[in-house]
């Protein structure tokens, strides 16, 4: 034996694999977990606990794991909080210690430890609320408390790693390859179904991986691969959601190309093998490093050839205590065993001894002696049990590790998910799944044998297939739960001559039997109550190991039993699961959809500078020189005014709405009258939500009798094409259908006191007053290509709206672009675009926010008088016609140059609290004006402030602007320049 | 949880997007009070209950399923419009 490695294990003769941990090069085999490679290099102090910097060592063999957490990877690849036990042993690896400062020997937090009576249960509720002065006092102690209590840090680089997404299909999904599950899975499979046997841990077999005979493993293994059943290890099934579906982690063996995977498996049927967690009982200093699971030591054994000590005791209050004895006494290791009861299962207990194995009877452990370099165990106090957990100290016991069973709790996580309550056993001491959506078996059912287990997976494969009528055979009977020879002993807490010791309960949280009595004087006496008040369970093992002992010493303190308790809720996930399994794909430039529109290229090869708006990526603005965003878009918008420009609006939301009765639907849906539109002309409209209030403005195009074009807001052209289906649905008497063509029209809009003569360069049809007269449609070829021509203007000026198919999109630009050159003009983008409106007191999103009227927007008359429409009914509720609401305005600095911010709150000078009287919902830079000016809301509107001057607060900048209120139009309020 | 679309089958809860409880909507010339109730004062039903939903990144079908919103157990789904059912899916047939 050379450290705490064996010789003859299962790992001999295995290639060894170089690691680090805390810097230092260390050699493990391949077969190991990073926790097995630490206990054969004598690694026995790995972390310090979360609360109190207690030292901890190896607890556990499995995802329950309590002390064990380490960080591992460095850099960008550093992930914190992993469990020790379920971290495969891979060549480079490098692992360091968590919660630890300067050195996980020498920690200056584990001062805590000695204050830990001022950091018991509801610490933070007692000192930040009350008369410390509450969130003052926890702004200022928040750092210290965060730097003292605490996990790992993960790194706050970008993750490098590919994480995918993969959706799967199966018959039946079989959680846990244990013999219970493989029982199940060659049951289904043999039936004809299509399997998944899922399995969390890099290598196959559960407990069979832990016998000393490896030829069972060997013949499962076989079996599951002639049966076809699909096998994927390292592959956590973490949650199982409604109508069978499962979520699935797999972790991928480092250097591929992938990191891990998620896989949404839709299963006819789930079954639940995945096993029990052996549970620890509360005695004195029950966390040194050296305390472990008799579980744990029996598969570091058996598994990994591993010893856990040299003189080891084993604690049991139930038979599972003696198979770990067994196996360490059968590998060499002087052991002694405590049996806290009086009986003993006769058989094990005589091949115990014989394979020397010292058995003490009613003996449980009292306190666990340190001394040892890092607080590990060196030795016991044992006590003679009396019954419930009472003992008197009789003798001391040197040993070097200490082994325990407190009883065994099924993993019921993924029944308990599928919304079946566990239901306590008091014969099995155990939470016991309910019958539910997924069929649990083998010791997740509370059923102890091998022999047990096999019978129990093979009902559940059999119930599965003859629920998906695969199989005719009959039913086969499920092994109840149990299989002990002697009941287990309900030892929660050991107390010696009445007195309580510190031990604790959730070791991961550092929560001690006596914070939960705590909890019970406080009055938090439900399990939700609990939970929350002295956070057991709430730590990344979510409560594996301390819930039930937790539940059993509450109980106690009730005098009632864990029955009367029940459970906190169980969720998904099983166990913790990065990010990136979940992000998958959809990170970085991946995350969502990009919305190119079909002039993208053109502009920009034009030199255009891109925004995103939504999904859409927009030419904001068309840089020369040295030009930035606010030279650029002054001196575009100055050109629609002076000459002509071109712009991109394919954005917009489009819509064709056709049939006999489309007339009639869009006078439903628009605040004004439609029916009355001509063939051949567009009209404005307002769209308003059910409540009344304004949802969307846009044109109308009549193309046909029973043809209609639709356009809407870019930002609301979803809602807009839901809410016009939703109504066609709802509305099933009307002939109507609603297609949207967004995407299939290219738009660009020609706009300027030159845009006539630069269209009429391009266009092949005639474009004159008499034939395109304003809010006129009409089709022609424009630069060679078919196009829609529409006569609207946002900007004010006289302007054309131009629509292609977007294969044609370059020739249309390519036409239009050089018209508008020839005329002195050019493109122009979103910024001038906006610049424009605003100078006009045109309002888009910024206005349309969904708390205005038609008459806030100063337009009342936009409802109809002579029909019903939606919101019709509700626009005439008291409070919406108050004259004193915020209605649209414009602003301008009382001195020019002044910053303003959209969002920056308007008061009444000399009354500048509350809410005041509205807000600026636009600013722009006016070329034409020479002047910032703005949009926005006043209370009573220009009625009662035109002329007068209003406060602009902007607390986030800290700064307070005069504004005189004015006319929203600053710009040819005749509207001269549209027709002229 | 998986729906039922009748046009596509079985899918993911995340192909459909939930539009409210499948109530009858006042006519557009209802009194305000009517349109008070629809708008603001739903019943919200516990158990089985009719829904709208759309399977919009789908066929972006409007649908009417039945369904418990406790058990989550679904009981049934039609398309919304009354008639389009019929249609549509004989022309599913054709093609």
């Amino acid at each position: 034996m050379s450290g705490f490695r064996l010789g003859g294990g299962p790992l001999d003769g295995a290639e060894a694999v170089a690691f680090r941990w805390r810097g230092r090069e260390m050699t493990g085999l391949r077969g190991d977990t990073l926790a097995s490679a630490l206990m054969a290099g004598g690694v026995r102090l790995v972390g310090r606990s979360f609360k109190y910097h207690r030292p901890r060592g190896i607890m556990s063999a499995g995802e329950e794991e309590a002390g064990a957490l380490v960080t591992l990877g460095e850099g960008a690849r550093r992930t914190p909080n992993l469990k020790a036990p379920v971290v495969e042993l891979e060549p480079g690896l490098a692992a360091a210690p968590q919660n630890c400062w300067p050195s996980l020997e020498m920690d200056a937090g584990a001062v805590n430890g000695l204050l830990s009576p001022f950091f018991a249960a509801g610490f933070y509720y007692k000192t930040f609320m009350g008369p410390f002065g509450g969130t003052r006092a926890w702004m200022f102690f928040e750092r210290f408390i965060r730097r003292a209590a605490g996990l790992g840090a993960a790194s706050e680089a970008p993750d490098p790693d590919l994480y995918e997404q993969v959706h799967g299909h199966c018959d039946v999904l079989v959680a846990g390859s244990g013999p219970a599950g493989i029982a199940a899975a060659l049951e289904a499979a043999e039936a004809g179904l299509d399997v998944v046997l899922a399995e969390q841990d890099f290598e196959t077999g559960g407990d069979l991986l832990a016998d000393r005979d490896r030829s069972a493993l060997g013949a499962a293994r076989e079996a599951l691969a002639a049966a076809g059943v699909r096998v994927m290890t390292r592959a956590m099934v973490f949650g199982v959601y409604d109508h069978g579906v499962a979520g699935i982690a797999e972790r991928l063996p480092a250097g591929g190309a992938v990191r891990e995977r998620l896989h949404v498996m839709r299963c006819a049927r789930i079954v639940s093998a995945t096993g029990a967690i052996e549970r620890p009982f509360v005695f004195g200093d029950n966390d040194r490093p050296g305390v472990m699971g008799a579980e744990a030591a029996r598969v570091y054994v058996r598994r990994f050839g591993v010893a856990p000590g040299r003189r080891v005791a084993v604690a049991t209050t139930n038979d599972s205590g003696y198979a770990a004895a067994l196996a360490m006494a059968e590998a060499g290791l002087r052991v002694t065993l405590l049996d806290s009861r009086e009986r003993a299962p006769e058989a094990a207990a005589a091949a115990a001894a014989e394979a020397g194995v010292e058995v003490m009877r009613e003996a449980v452990p009292v306190r666990a002696l340190g001394g040892m370099p890092g607080g590990a165990v060196r030795g016991l106090v044992v006590g003679r049990h009396a019954g419930g957990g009472r003992a008197r100290p009789v003798s001391r016991l040197d040993v070097d590790a200490l082994a325990v069973s407190g009883g065994w709790s099924p993993t019921v996580h993924l029944s308990s998910q599928a919304r079946a309550r566990p239901v306590w056993s008091e014969d099995q001491l155990s939470f016991l799944p309910a019958p539910g959506e997924v069929i649990a078996c083998g010791s997740a059912a509370g059923v102890w044998t091998r022999e047990g287990c096999e019978a129990s997976g093979r009902a559940a494969g059999r119930e599965a297939a003859r629920g998906l009528k695969a199989s005719r055979k009959k039913a086969l009977e499920a092994p109840e739960a149990g299989g002990w020879e002697v009941a287990p002993d309900a030892v929660w807490e050991v107390s010696a001559k009445g007195r309580k010791l510190k031990g604790f309960v959730d070791p991961m949280h550092d929560v001690t039997a006596e914070d939960i009595r705590l909890a019970h004087r406080e009055g938090f006496e439900r399990p939700e109550h609990m939970k929350r008040y002295t956070t057991l369970g709430m730590a990344t093992d979510q409560g594996k190991v301390g819930n039930v002992v937790g539940l059993a010493v509450m109980g106690a303190a009730q005098g009632a039993g864990i029955e009367a308790l029940g459970t906190t809720t169980f969720r998904p996930p099983y166990a913790p699961v990065s990010l990136g399994v979940f992000a998958g794909e959809h990170a970085g430039a991946d995350w969502a959809p990009v919305r190119r529109t079909p002039f993208h290229a053109m502009a920009d090869a034009a030199g255009a500078v891109f925004v995103d708006a939504g999904r859409w990526k927009r030419s904001w603005y068309l840089p020369r020189g040295q030009e930035g965003l606010r030279a650029a878009s002054m001196r575009e918008a100055a050109m629609v005014r002076e000459t002509v420009g071109v712009c991109d609006v394919s954005t917009l939301g489009k819509f064709r709405v056709q049939g006999p009765d489309a007339a009639e639907f869009l006078d439903r849906v628009y605040s004004n009258l439609m029916s009355s539109l001509p063939v051949g002309k567009a009209r404005y409209g307002f769209m308003l939500r059910e409540d009344g209030m304004v949802f969307d403005d846009g044109t109308v195009w009549r193309l046909g009798e029973a043809d209609f074009l639709v356009t809407a807001t870019t930002g609301h052209a979803e809602h807009v094409e839901a809410h016009l289906s939703r109504w066609r649905v709802r509305w099933p008497e009307l002939k109507v259908a609603v297609a949207d063509v967004t995407e299939a029209w290219a738009g660009l809009a020609v706009a300027g006191p030159r845009a006539r003569e630069a269209l009429g360069r391009v266009a092949g049809g005639d474009i004159s007053d008499d034939a395109l007269p304003f809010l006129g449609v009409r089709e022609m070829e424009v630069a060679g290509v078919p196009a829609m021509v529409a006569r609207i203007s946002f900007s004010g000026e006289r302007a054309f709206e131009v629509y292609a198919r977007p294969a044609d999109a370059e020739a249309l630009w390519d036409g239009l672009v050089g018209a508008a050159e020839a005329e002195g003009g050019g493109p122009y983008g979103l910024e001038a675009l906006d610049l424009l409106r605003v100078e006009k007191g045109h309002v888009t999103g910024r206005e349309i926010d969904g708390r205005l009227t038609l008459a806030d927007l100063g337009m009342p008359g936009m409802a109809s008088r002579r029909k019903d429409f939606i919101g019709k009914a509700l626009l005439g509720r008291e409070g919406l016609a108050d004259g004193n609401r915020p209605r649209l305005v414009g602003l301008r600095p009382a001195e020019a140059g002044a910053e303003v911010q959209a969002g920056a709150l308007l008061y009444a000078p000399g009354e500048e609290t509350g809410f005041g009287l509205g807000h600026v919902s636009s600013i722009a830079d006016s070329p034409h004006l020479g002047a910032r000016i703005a949009l926005g809301f006043v209370r009573g509107g220009l009625e009662r402030w035109d002329g007068r001057m209003v406060m602009a607060k902007d607390p986030t900048a800290g700064r307070d602007v005069k504004m005189t209120v004015v006319s929203p139009v600053f710009v040819d309020p005749e509207g001269e320049r549209l027709h002229g | 949880m998986r729906l039922p679309c009748p046009l596509c089958g079985w899918r993911d809860e995340g192909e459909f997007a939930f539009e409210g409880p499948a109530m009858d909507w006042p006519s557009l010339d209802a009194p305000e009070a009517e349109w008070v109730e629809a708008v603001f004062l739903r019943e919200q039903p516990r158990g089985r209950t009719e829904e709208l939903w759309r399977h919009a990144p789908g066929c972006g079908t409007w649908l009417v399923i039945e369904r418990d919103n406790v058990s989550h157990e679904v009981h049934g789904a039609r398309l919304a419009r009354p008639g389009e059912e019929k249609a549509l899916l004989k022309k599913d047939r054709r093609a």
